[in-house]
């Protein structure tokens, strides 16, 4: 019970003196996340409007592959990169493994389907309503995929939090082909978990209580703009 | 050839139409049928529409009214014979032509921002654009409320600006699915006017509707259609005062048809 208590002082005293290791961890990742989540969603809001939108053969086992790209184990994304970034792997010349660039990679590989399944679910639904009165219109396939990611764009911000969200969340890709290496590629599920390891819960608790404060703030705050847009089109 | 003067009350360009060199008139529907999982839902239906011409598709719920009409817009492809429009597919032929649905969808922004939508599929230049977006507005007293969210007007005023589009487009041909099943009184007057105010304009009108009143009020020809058929095929006031059909005594006597 002192142990945990003793634990508590501590990491409120290292959040509110602004520790200079926290800060880094707190920094690299939100700077590895929210990169990811961006160019995630860059590829997935057009991947999954084409595939809700336009009749090509295989279509059925796209969305399948997309709605089991969900589920897919962080663990084996990141695995599947480090191969790749490896020395010996396809893309070893570029030199990235162990580095943020890694971890950007391999979050986005784990962030694309997630945003592009619920992203064909959405533009699936309008489509079925918008579908004759966009022909009519004269729409395109390409012009009708853009009004409809439009139109349901308050629905794609939810989508594009699941991800970030997940992305946030994620332990194993970032270790794998990030290292955990102090100052360099160190997040705050890493650090939680080799201090932990370590016995130095202060700073897991610091860290843990600063993640879900600010996965908590940032999901507020997204959310409510996304609320009070919507509201006016309801 | 019919005036240019848009109807009282209702502001609109003074603009004739030349219906003698219209791109995708006439309209000939001939030996057309459709059918769902082996029902046959449309059969053998042929009629002409000629440039100018205010047609109603009259019919009880469930005749086909609304297959017919997309048919006609080329949104469904025909199991049996064909559409053609000036010698166009419907498919090509529909840039000349505007539908309003009978539940219009209204995209998530503004209600001017919705008939801009429109014209600049057509690819008309942004600066005609505001030019004639103000004109539909107007036409259809919708100015007021051009910055309000589409989706917030209500029932008639949706419908309105569906017509707003339409207008905006100056179609040659407009058509119409039910445009006020779903209306009040006042707001189905609104629309009606706003319909001849187009028809004047010498835009083709080719509308559906099961509303017996409507159709004496507006029509100049009736196609009565009841179970998939074209039934009969004649002026509106012939129509009402002479049914040929027994369908179509029993249809104006009010009983419902099986």
């Amino acid at each position: 019970m002192d142990g945990l208590g003793a634990s508590l002082l501590t990491a409120v005293d290292l959040i509110v003196h602004l520790d200079r290791e926290m800060v880094q961890i707190i920094v690299l990742t939100f700077q590895v996340n929210v990169l990811a989540a961006l160019v995630g969603c860059a590829i997935a809001f057009p991947l999954g409007a084409a595939v809700a939108v336009l009749r090509f053969p295989g279509r059925a086992l796209a969305i399948a592959l997309l709605n089991a790209g969900m589920s897919l184990s962080g663990v084996v994304i990141g695995l599947v990169v480090y191969l790749i970034l490896s020395r010996s792997g396809p893309l070893g010349g570029w030199g990235l493994l162990f580095s943020p660039s890694a971890m950007v990679i391999a979050q986005v590989v784990m962030i694309t389907p997630i945003v592009a399944a619920l992203t064909c679910q959405t533009v699936a639904d309008l489509d079925q309503k918008y579908d004759e009165q966009l022909r009519s219109l004269g729409a395109g396939r390409l012009r009708k995929m853009l009004t409809l990611l439009w139109d349901g764009r308050f629905s794609l911000v939810t989508a594009a939090l699941a991800g970030f969200g997940r992305a946030l969340a994620e332990v194993g890709t970032v270790m794998i082909v990030g290292g955990n290496i102090a100052h360099h590629t160190r997040v705050m599920t890493n650090a939680i978990m080799l201090e932990t390891d370590k016995g130095d819960l202060p700073l897991a608790v610091a860290l843990g209580i600063v993640l879900l404060l600010l996965t908590l703030v940032v999901t507020l705050l997204i959310e409510g703009v996304r609320e009070l847009a919507s509201r006016r089109y309801a | 050839m019919r005036s240019a003067t848009a109807s009282a009350g209702v502001p609109g360009p003074a603009r004739t139409r030349d219906l003698e060199h219209a791109h995708s008139l006439p309209l000939a529907v001939a030996g057309l049928g459709y059918r769902v999982d082996g029902r046959e839902l449309l059969v053998g239906i042929s009629f002409v529409v000629q440039a100018g011409s205010f047609n109603i598709i009259l019919g009880p719920n469930g005749a086909g009214k609304s297959l017919l009409l997309r048919l006609c817009h080329g949104l469904l492809r025909p199991h049996a014979g064909a559409v053609t429009w000036g010698g166009m597919s419907a498919e090509a032929a529909r840039p000349w032509h505007a539908m309003v649905f009978q539940r219009p969808v209204m995209l998530r922004r503004p209600v001017a921002a919705n008939v801009t939508y429109a014209l600049r599929l057509r690819g008309l230049p942004r600066a005609q654009c505001r030019q004639r977006v103000r004109e539909a507005l107007e036409a259809t007293n919708l100015l007021q409320l051009a910055r309000a969210p589409a989706t917030r007007l209500s029932g008639g005023e949706q419908q309105r600006l569906a017509i707003a589009r339409a207008w905006a487009l100056q179609p040659e041909v407009l058509l119409l699915d039910e445009p006020c099943a779903n209306l009040d009184p006042r707001s189905t007057l609104d629309i009606e006017t706003l319909l001849r105010a187009l028809h004047a304009r010498g835009t083709t009108v080719v509308m559906t509707t099961h509303d017996l009143a409507q159709a004496r009020r507006l029509g100049e020809r009736v196609l009565f259609l009841n179970r998939g058929r074209l039934i009969e095929d004649a002026g509106a006031e012939e129509f009402f005062a002479q049914p040929q059909s027994p369908d179509a005594r029993a249809f104006l006597d009010g009983k419902l048809l099986a």
